[in-house]
């Protein structure tokens, strides 16, 4: 195998995890402090997607885009966190599973209603619509560098915020143990609305900031759900740490899949979540 | 996990079974046109209402929380249709047995792996094992891959050289299918009542204390974990049956995902609950899709209203409802 | 596969005897209702998820082409019915049925997926409703599980891609690598393209297949490119073309010479933007065709729908045609269905696509044509095949 060759399919599966990062992230901090299996994580993420779409064909810009879709998508995980889930917590986790379902089909039928059934695309802006040439027929997007830049970004600011800051406490108090956060008479009805509305912005992020390299479509929300949860499992619930390394092992075990084993490439990715969780019952950083 | 029915619920359970088993009378004369059709509707309710009953026994009975217990499902199913000669009949007593013995082999080997995990670990093991179950019928070209694969000639059902059942007569499979649905109901009972029953139900409340009694869990789960997979095999089973397809979809997360949701909504834990869960779900969606192209939106919010309105589920709303008649004077 | 033919084929004539008898015993009420009562057409098509799109576009434009002869079949008054396919095969029988016994639709349109189209045809063929497939190019339907009730107003997957083969080869193109997602459509259609490809003398470099749906081809991106190719044959269809086209480009592929079956462009390609330029598909049909029938048709559609028509449209529009001219000959008797099934086997239809007739198997004998994407449009090359049949291999009938 060539090295060049090898070299660049590495790229190829780094980049591929940092945006899987990207969109799990959300979901193992709603995961970690509230304990909510939130099914509608892919909805966040679609409607963000149709957010950057909409707004990019209004405004002209996709950055003003995707900086009004944030506080947007924000919004709409607060409300849904405020109205619902708040009346949940009590409850069987199955509960919510079953109300972040109900959550999903609505959302679906809102995103036909309001956007149509069409498939669109995002033009990927001006300034970045250039490439590094690699080899004399493979050159790499600009736009895909500054994503996985903005990705590992996200990842870095996270991991400060995680590891430093007194909310970053709370979170880390809230995946080891819930009830004791309560205990230390945190406003728990707060901080679990803001955990909701970050989750719900980061997936909206995910969805808007990758419009140019993907298609906004009728249920690409359901798609990349499943993803999202073999990453965060994979990687131990509520641990940010783990979702990043399980983002980085799903991408290149996706690529490589792909490369090296193509008659099994369906099976590789389920097949290393189901050996990791074999080996780790816990994931690997739970 | 419920172990006691109170008198009135199960007068009321019964009450609604007459109605279903009777549908074959009423039913043609208040539905005329459309009473075959309907009928045949039923039978692929009841189908779910197995499979979600099976599925009950480990999410609410074992406190195992499975999304890939569709693969039993398919495998089911594709066990009929691999099985089957192409121009000829199968003979029911020789498939029935091999096939679900094939699904139990199956769910032993995945159980087996799954079980060492636990909550939302668990979930995450069975869909991958469920996907991967997906994905093998869909890649190979063993079945008619991604377009699926017929059973021509439906199996029979002979003893002693005459047949007992026309399963290509949609009446006489309603009734096989309440048949299956009654039996398997009635068998779970029996299961939760006996020894092993009681420890699957401790396992599901406290694993740790069930341990300490010196039983071991994992053996207990594991049985449990065989007997839903191989129930899952015979709903599947049917569901081939009844239209003679078999598609990979049928394997998929969204099938196991549509069946936790029946579970859930239904009342985790109570074995009649998911089969009303089953009932509602479907025949909510028939009639909303009936009236509105937009369906999904009336049922997100009857989902998202249940689960505020009913803590447990349809069930938990008639327990409340026929114990508390039952307290009053 | 030739007793299980008999046997479904005796049913199906036990059904029309019954279906005879029941007609006969009831004349003069079926008479009576025969110029009143509706005609009941049945749509199982997707309207929620990913195909949502494509089951709107195959409505919407059989409504108007009913319209536009007068809302009315064989004289008779036509009810639409319409079931929710969500594209899932796992529903498919039971959907076909609700439509077929539940709503005893006279006509069945439907569907795109086709996984679901399999499972619908193994309804049909025992009840034996008139159903027109108005996209799923499962070749099995016209193929191996053809019957006298089942027609299709589309394509067949090996079709749209057959032409492609020897244009390649034409070009210049003699090494090529396909690529598509692992499923029976992707692999009938780069079985289509290869027959032809290497029948004129092209070469296979590898086969290249994703799973479905995946819409990660970064890493087969990259594969391409070590490759060398002097083409690239994919199929794609939907937002998965749309990803692929735009990530193609991306990855600097554009020096090797991108190909498809139509699907790969259509309906998707203002999404796609600068990326498509070059694109080279053939497709039973192509919007910029300069014919009185497209150039009204597309008036028509956007007027009606404000939004631009596609080749799913197209299919269709026509589906509604076929039907229109068989109910035509038997003057709205849909009891009289070995009168109704010939006059449709005989349809000549003058599509938006050029006029076209049914092969043996029911499956449009039609032209596929050239074309490539310059400026933002699709242009029309030229005629790739013409009055290219399906096949239909396994198909016994006629």
């Amino acid at each position: 195998m060539d090295f060049w060759f090898f070299l660049i399919q590495l790229l190829n599966g780094v980049q591929y995890g940092l945006l899987l990062f990207l969109v799990a992230s959300g979901l193992t901090l709603i995961f970690g402090i509230m304990g909510i299996i939130n099914l509608a994580h892919g909805a966040f993420y679609m409607l963000g997607a149709y957010l950057a779409w909409w707004l990019a064909g209004v405004t002209g810009s996709l950055v003003a885009a995707v900086l009004l879709s944030l506080p947007i998508a924000a919004l709409v995980g607060y409300v849904i966190e405020a109205v619902l889930v708040r009346t949940l917590y009590k409850r069987d986790h199955l509960d919510q599973v079953l109300l972040t379902y109900g959550l999903i089909l609505i959302f679906n039928e809102a995103q036909r209603i309001f956007w149509g059934n069409d498939v669109h695309g995002v033009a990927v802006p001006q300034a970045l619509a250039w490439s590094f040439k690699l080899t004399e027929t493979l050159s790499y997007p600009a736009y895909r560098v500054v994503l996985s830049v903005v990705c590992g970004a996200l990842a870095l600011v996270m991991y400060f915020v995680i590891a430093k800051t007194r909310f970053g406490m709370w979170v880390r108090a809230g995946a080891s143990n819930r009830e004791m956060v309560a205990a230390l008479g945190i406003n728990v009805k707060l901080l679990f609305g803001l955990v909701f509305a970050i989750g719900a912005a980061l997936a909206g992020l995910a969805g808007a900031i990758s419009t140019p390299i993907t298609s906004v479509a009728p249920g690409m929300g359901d798609t990349v759900l499943i993803i999202c949860f073999v990453v965060v499992v994979i990687g131990g619930v509520g641990s940010v740490k783990g979702a990043f390394l399980g983002a980085l092992l799903i991408g290149l075990a996706d690529t490589f899949g792909k490369v090296f084993v193509p008659d099994f490439a369906s099976f590789t990715v389920y097949g290393v979540m189901a050996a990791v969780l074999l080996w780790k019952p816990r994931g690997l950083f739970a | 996990m419920i172990t006691h029915i109170p008198k009135r619920l199960a007068i009321l359970l019964l009450v609604l079974l007459v109605v279903l088993a009777l549908f074959p009378l009423w039913g043609k004369l208040v539905f005329a046109a459309k009473f075959t059709f309907l009928m045949q509707k039923l039978t692929g309710i009841m189908i779910l209402a197995i499979l979600a009953m099976s599925l009950d026994l480990l999410v609410g009975v074992a406190g195992l929380v499975s999304l890939g217990h569709a693969a039993f499902f398919g495998l089911g199913g594709y066990m009929l249709a691999l099985m089957s000669p192409q121009y000829d009949a199968a003979n029911l007593w020789l498939v029935l047995p091999a096939g679900l013995a094939g699904v139990a082999a199956a769910a032993l080997v995945v159980g087996f792996l799954s079980i060492r995990t636990s909550g939302i670990y668990f979930i995450m093991v069975t869909l991958a094992f469920g996907q991967m179950g997906f994905y093998f019928f869909n890649d190979s070209k063993l079945a008619g891959g991604s377009d699926g694969a017929y059973i021509y000639v439906k199996p029979t059902v002979e003893a002693f050289g005459t047949t007992l059942v026309n399963l290509d007569d949609k009446l006489s499979f309603f009734y096989v299918t309440l048949g299956v649905l009654v039996g398997v109901y009635a068998l779970l009972r029996v299961l939760l009542a006996s020894p092993f029953g009681r420890v699957i139900s401790a396992i599901g409340v406290n694993e740790y204390r069930v341990q300490g009694l010196g039983f071991n869990p994992m053996a207990y789960k594991l049985v449990a974990f065989t007997i839903a997979g191989t129930i899952a095999g015979l709903a599947g089973f049917l569901a081939a049956t009844q239209y003679g397809f078999v598609n990979p979809a049928m394997l998929g997360w969204h099938q196991s995902g549509h069946v936790l949701v029946m579970v859930i909504l239904g009342g985790m834990g109570t074995l009649f609950g998911p089969v009303l869960g089953a009932f509602v779900l479907e025949l909510a969606h028939f009639a909303f899709e009936s009236l509105t192209e937009h369906w999904l939106l009336p049922m997100g919010v009857m989902v998202i209203a249940i689960v505020l309105l009913l803590p447990k589920g349809l069930a938990g709303l008639l327990l409340k409802w026929t114990d508390r008649k039952e307290d009053g004077p | 596969m030739d007793i299980a033919k008999t046997v479904t084929r005796r049913t199906i004539l036990q059904a029309g005897a019954v279906a005879a008898v029941g007609v006969s015993g009831f004349v003069p009420t079926r008479f009576a209702i025969g110029n009143t009562a509706k005609v009941k057409v049945g749509f199982l098509l997707p309207y929620t998820g990913t195909y949502a799109g494509l089951g709107e576009a195959i409505t919407n434009a059989f409504k108007l082409a009913v319209e536009e002869r007068g809302g009315k079949m064989g004289g008779r008054e036509i009810q639409y019915v319409a079931v929710d396919s969500e594209a899932n095969p796992a529903k498919g029988p039971e959907n076909t049925n609700k439509l077929v016994t539940g709503e005893n639709v006279d006509f069945l349109v439907g569907p795109v997926h086709s996984g679901v189209a399999l499972g619908m045809v193994k309804v049909v063929r025992e009840s034996g409703t008139i159903t027109v497939i108005a996209n799923a190019g499962a070749g099995a339907a016209t193929g191996p599980l053809c019957a006298p009730n089942i027609f299709r107003t589309s394509f067949t997957n090996w079709q749209a891609s057959y032409p492609m083969g020897k244009v390649a080869v034409e070009r210049g193109l003699k090494n090529v690598v396909t690529m598509s997602w692992k499923y029976a459509a992707g692999e009938e259609a780069l079985a289509g393209f290869e027959a032809n490809f290497t029948k004129h003398g092209g070469k296979v470099v590898k086969q290249i297949m994703v799973p479905f749906p995946s819409d990660e081809f970064q890493a087969n991106l990259t594969e391409i490119a070590s490759l060398k190719p002097d083409g690239v044959f994919v199929f794609f269809a939907g937002a998965g073309a749309l990803k692929f086209v735009k990530d193609y480009a991306a990855a600097g592929l554009k020096s090797i010479q991108l190909m498809g079956s139509g699907f790969l462009t259509d309906g998707v390609l203002k999404g796609q933007g600068e990326a498509a330029e070059g694109v080279l598909t053939t497709l039973h049909y192509a919007d910029a065709l300069d014919t009185p029938e497209n150039k009204a048709f597309r008036a028509a559609y956007s007027k009606s729908f404000g939004k631009e028509a596609d080749v799913y449209a197209v299919q269709g529009y026509d589906a509604a045609q076929l039907l229109v001219q068989g109910m035509a000959a038997v003057k709205g008797d849909t009891g009289a269905k070995p009168a109704l099934i010939d006059a449709m086997e005989k349809a000549v239809i003058k599509s938006p696509r050029g006029t076209f007739t049914l092969s043996k198997a029911h499956n449009p004998v039609q032209d596929f044509y050239l074309r490539q994407v310059k400026g933002g449009q699709e242009i029309v090359v030229g005629v790739a095949e013409k009055a290219l049949a399906d096949p239909a291999t396994g198909c016994k009938m006629g």
